[in-house]
C-alpha cells in the first residue's frame, strides 16, 4: 500500500511536469519541466529494478540532451516566444486530433485498469548482467550505434559550420 | 493496482501529452522536446514490461533508444540552429517555402 502511494505521488509529479512542458510560455521553463519529468522517470527505473538505466537517464538525458536544449534555446534567444506563439494554439481541426488522443488514452486506461498484469518476475538486472548481454547478444546493434553516433556528430558539425569564404 | 499497470498507464498519458505537444505547439524546439517526452514514455513502458517478464531485453532496448535519441537531438538541434540563421525564426508555420 505504501509502495502504491509512492507510485501515485511520483506519477502525479510526472504528469504535472509534462503538462508544464505542454502549456509553458517560456522555452527555458519548458526545458526545466522536461528535466523534472526525466528525473521522475529515473526514479521509476530504480523502482522497476533498472538501476543502470536510472543512472544513464540522469547522465545522458538530463545531463547531456537537456543541456544541449538549454544551450540552443539561449543561443537563439528564443526563450521568450513571440506573443502570437504563446501557449497551445487550438484550431477547430485540432479538436479532432485531441478527441482521438483522448479516446486512445481512455481505451488504454480501461484495458489496464480492468485487468491485472500479474506478479512481476525477478531477474538479475545489475550493470554486470547488462554488460554481458550488451557484448554478446546485442553486440551488432552496439557497434551499429557507435557508427550512428559518429555520423550524428559529423552531421551536427557540418550543419552548424558557417561557410568559410 | 499493480505497479506495472500503473507505469504503463502513466506511459500512455505521457505519450498522449507528447503527441498533443507536437500537434499544437509551433516553436520547433518545443516540438522537439515533446518528441523527447514521447520517447521517454515509450522507454517507461519498455522498462515496465522488462520487469513484468523478467527479461533484460526491454532494458537493452531502452539503452538503444537513449543513444538514438542523443544522436537525433544533436542533428535536430543543428538543423534548428541552421534554419534560425537563415530564416530568423523557429516557428514551424514560417517554414513553408517548399509549399507548392
Amino acid at each position: 500500500m505504501n509502495e502504491l502511494l509512492v507510485y501515485i505521488l511520483l506519477g502525479a509529479v510526472s504528469v504535472v511536469a509534462a503538462l508544464g512542458l505542454l502549456f509553458s510560455r517560456n522555452a527555458i521553463y519548458a526545458a526545466l519541466f522536461l528535466v523534472l519529468n526525466f528525473g521522475v522517470a529515473a526514479v521509476f527505473y530504480l523502482l522497476m529494478n533498472a538501476p543502470f538505466l536510472a543512472v544513464i537517464q540522469i547522465s545522458v538525458y538530463a545531463g547531456a540532451i537537456m543541456v544541449l536544449f538549454v544551450f540552443v534555446i539561449m543561443l537563439l534567444g528564443a526563450e521568450q516566444l513571440p506573443a502570437a506563439d504563446t501557449g497551445v494554439r487550438i484550431k477547430a481541426s485540432r479538436f479532432v486530433i485531441i478527441a482521438g488522443v483522448a479516446v486512445l488514452v481512455a481505451s488504454v486506461m480501461y484495458a489496464l485498469l480492468t485487468q491485472s498484469s500479474g506478479e512481476a518476475a525477478t531477474y538479475a538486472s545489475d550493470p554486470a548482467a547488462i554488460g554481458v548481454m550488451l557484448y554478446t547478444q546485442y553486440a551488432f546493434p552496439f557497434e551499429a550505434v557507435s557508427v550512428l553516433l559518429l555520423a550524428a556528430m559529423v552531421g551536427a558539425v557540418v550543419l552548424t559550420t558557417r561557410d568559410a569564404k | 493496482m499493480n505497479p506495472i499497470n500503473f507505469i504503463v498507464a502513466l506511459s500512455a498519458i505521457l505519450f498522449a501529452i507528447g503527441v498533443l505537444g507536437v500537434l499544437t505547439r509551433r516553436n520547433a524546439i518545443l516540438i522537439f522536446m515533446s518528441v523527447e517526452l514521447m520517447l521517454n514514455a515509450a522507454n517507461l513502458a519498455f522498462v515496465a514490461f522488462a520487469r513484468k517478464w523478467g527479461e533484460l531485453d526491454g532494458q537493452m532496448f531502452v539503452f538503444f533508444v537513449m543513444t538514438v535519441a542523443a544522436a537525433e537531438v544533436a542533428v535536430g538541434l543543428a538543423l534548428i540552429v541552421t534554419i534560425f540563421r537563415t530564416r530568423r525564426s523557429t516557428d514551424v508555420d514560417d517554414l513553408s517555402q517548399l509549399k507548392g
